[in-house]
């Protein structure tokens, strides 16, 4: 641990982009590659779903604009039998976990993402609906590791809002007690809808909570895509080798509006925005990569527009994708049906009510 | 095969089961409140943690919601858990988890992920358990897709129920009547075996009229039964239902078909809960078989009363008896 301080945002970049600390240890110049592509992906697939639901052609979605280094720092330093939770707003590091966009676009459509789409399993639960429930399914599926001494890890991803909830404080209590393998990742982007960050806890600093369950805490800049990914790598790292839990708050902000059906200069200032603007993950890390030779401006055009156009394929191969039939909600209440859910299903069948 | 079988009270045979789901599979965990050293407050597992270790059988942190929660995740990765919840009256703090979550995973992930686990908890009302300790709210399950319901009457019941339950695929709610807990012996086999869910168990054939219930009031409708077959010669078939959902509707048609007559019995409130479920069964059904109006008797739509008016709230012997006789006049 660098640090206990958890006053002042861990950071190894920048506004400019400048190392400030010294290098995480072991990342190669293709990994540097790969995730500031992840974050162009990220990018880009939100605001393609934010466009496809304003022609009709996706339903109400969070935007995540503006925390892509916490998305992809937070799922960078899992392994395949890793698991990730996280609410609509962590789809980036779902993406990151192995996670096709595909799949996740899939879900915009307004259908539950089917296996044959999904692919392999990515240890991604559903995106979460219902704030920091999933928290508790974190520490679970990290308590199952233990017990099954399987060497699994789990990052738990959340917002600022569900600190608020009582299911995240029992799962950091859970975690704790159970020293369960397990990182819980609080993406703080100041807004929860139009509550600001100041009216959720009194507290100067969210990670502070760690330390009322005995849970070791990091806070870290969520927009400075190193010191993410070196936080939460060594939290991961400390949950392998037994030694339990992690809280991280990653400090970012939510550019976007909450969703698609949200106004939010209904509430936040211009300046406030322009603040965070300046400090937009990806260029930051663009930068970096510029001064270090990993990147010119040639090869970023490319990459980018490389990303622009996976995005669109992607996305297409979603919506050519065949839709269930319109009794499609009947599949997977149980494994198999009850005699009534058949009956029911029989019955809609043959009134042929999901005739167009 | 020699079958060894004791005489075992609901609780002894609960726990009789655990051990052996704990014995046969090692997926299976339990976690809660209280459960490890103390055996649970009504000592449901008893000796489990001793003999299984504290990696199978694990306190929990007093929170309903947590431990719902983490059984979810538990179930998800690889786990068979069962939780108990200290008494049923608790489980509203965890409806979220349970309704939202638990039920509906299998159904959010396309069939990726399941939920494979059990919540034990006790319910009912009869003993004196302090205030909110004794909600029936079983009905409330019937309006939440995804979930099975299972209450056991009997303790060669409870034994086989259990062991399916865990065996089950998705997520089962386990609810165990408080008052049937100690209250008699039966003889259950010493082997492991399981008992269908969302089969019903005709506990007593007749030919005049259909008593449908389950839990803590299968004994007080067989004593009601007695005493009006007696008084009136009337042929009475009782069915426990066992599992109320899924419901075994064909067997509830099968024999109201047959008497004509029926009444549905349950501790529960009677608005929207199980009985009005039943009634509309029949009536759906069988409506033209009926001789009678179906009678309902429950819980009174009020909340739980506090310990020293429950005895009055409770159905009870001569308020089904009223209701039996009513419906088997002509």
């Amino acid at each position: 641990m660098h640090t206990d301080a958890l006053e002042t945002p861990y950071q190894l970049l920048d506004l400019d982009g400048r190392l400030t600390g010294s290098m995480p240890s072991g990342i190669t110049d293709e990994q540097l590659r790969g995730w500031y592509r992840m974050m162009w992906l990220t990018r880009f697939f939100s605001n393609k779903i934010v466009a496809l639901q304003r022609q009709g052609r996706a339903t109400t979605w969070g935007p995540l604009q503006g925390q892509e280094a916490s998305a992809v720092g937070m799922a960078a330093p899992l392994q395949p039998r890793d698991w990730v939770t996280g609410s609509y707003r962590e789809a980036g590091a779902y993406m990151t976990k192995g996670l096709s966009i595909a799949a996740l676009t899939y879900y915009t459509r307004g259908y539950a993402t089917p296996r044959e789409l999904t692919g392999e399993d990515t240890r991604c639960l559903p995106l979460q609906i219902v704030i920091a429930t999933q928290t508790l399914h974190a520490v679970g599926l990290a308590m199952a590791s233990k017990i099954r001494n399987a060497g699994e890890v789990v990052v738990g991803g959340c917002g600022d809002g569900a600190t608020s909830e009582g299911d995240f404080n029992e799962a950091l209590n859970f975690a704790g007690v159970f020293k369960a393998p397990v990182v819980m990742v609080v993406v703080n982007n100041g807004w929860a809808i139009s509550t600001p960050r100041s009216k959720q806890s009194a507290a100067a600093r969210l990670a502070y909570r760690g330390a009322g369950f005995g849970v070791p805490a990091r806070l870290v800049d969520g927009n400075d895509l190193l010191a993410v990914f070196e936080v939460v790598r060594e939290a991961v790292d400390r949950a392998r080798a037994g030694d339990g839990p992690t809280l991280v708050e990653t400090v970012t902000y939510r550019l976007g509006a909450h969703t698609t059906a949200d106004d939010p200069t209904r509430y936040r200032s211009k300046e406030e925005i322009a603040y965070w603007e300046v400090r937009d993950p990806i260029k930051r890390i663009r930068q970096f990569l510029f001064d270090r030779n990993l990147l010119d401006e040639t090869e970023d055009k490319h990459l980018v527009e490389e990303a622009e156009a996976e995005v669109a394929r992607q996305v297409e191969i979603a919506h050519n994708h065949a839709t269930p039939g319109p009794d499609g909600f009947f599949d997977h209440v149980y494994q198999e049906l009850t005699p009534r859910l058949q009956r029911q299903r029989d019955e809609f069948q043959q009134l042929n009510l999901g005739a167009k | 095969m020699t079958m060894t079988i004791t005489r075992l009270t609901i609780i002894e045979a609960l726990n009789q089961a655990l051990r052996l789901e704990l014995e046969r599979d090692e997926r299976v965990v339990m976690l809660g409140q209280d459960i490890g050293k103390n055996g649970g407050v009504f000592r449901v597992t008893d000796g489990l943690q001793a003999q299984f270790g504290e990696n199978r059988v694990f306190d929990t942190p007093l929170a309903e919601s947590g431990i719902i929660g983490t059984t979810i995740g538990m179930a998800i990765n690889g786990l068979r858990p069962v939780a108990e919840i200290q008494f049923a009256g608790f489980m509203y703090v965890a409806m979220n988890q349970l309704v939202s979550q638990a039920a509906r995973m299998r159904y959010r992930s396309a069939g990726l992920y399941s939920c494979p686990m059990v919540v034990r908890a006790p319910f009912g009302g009869g003993v004196r358990t302090p205030e909110m300790h004794s909600d029936s709210l079983e009905g409330v399950f019937l309006q939440t897709p995804g979930l099975k319901v299972v209450l056991p009457s009997t303790p060669y019941d409870a034994k086989g129920l259990l062991a399916a339950a865990i065996d089950d695929p998705d997520p089962v709610i386990f609810l165990e009547n408080i008052k049937l807990y100690r209250s008699f012996k039966q003889d259950v086999p010493a082997e492991r075996y399981t008992i269908p869910l969302g089969k019903a168990a005709t506990i007593q054939e007749g030919h005049d009229l259909t008593i449908i219930t389950y839990g803590a009031m299968v004994t007080v409708s067989q004593e009601a039964a007695r005493q009006v077959s007696e008084q009136t010669g009337a042929s009475i078939e009782i069915i426990d239902l066992r599992t109320i959902w899924p419901m075994d509707e064909e067997a509830i048609v099968a024999s109201v078909s047959k008497t004509g007559r029926a009444a549905v019995v349950h501790e529960a409130p009677l608005a929207g809960g199980v009985g009005a479920e039943v009634v509309a069964v029949i009536n759906e059904n069988c409506l033209y078989s009926l001789l009678k109006p179906v009678a309902r008797v429950g819980g009174y739509d009020t909340p739980f009363p506090t310990p020293g008016l429950e005895d009055h709230y409770l159905p009870t012997v001569p308020r089904l008896k009223a209701a039996l006789l009513k419906t088997l006049e002509d």
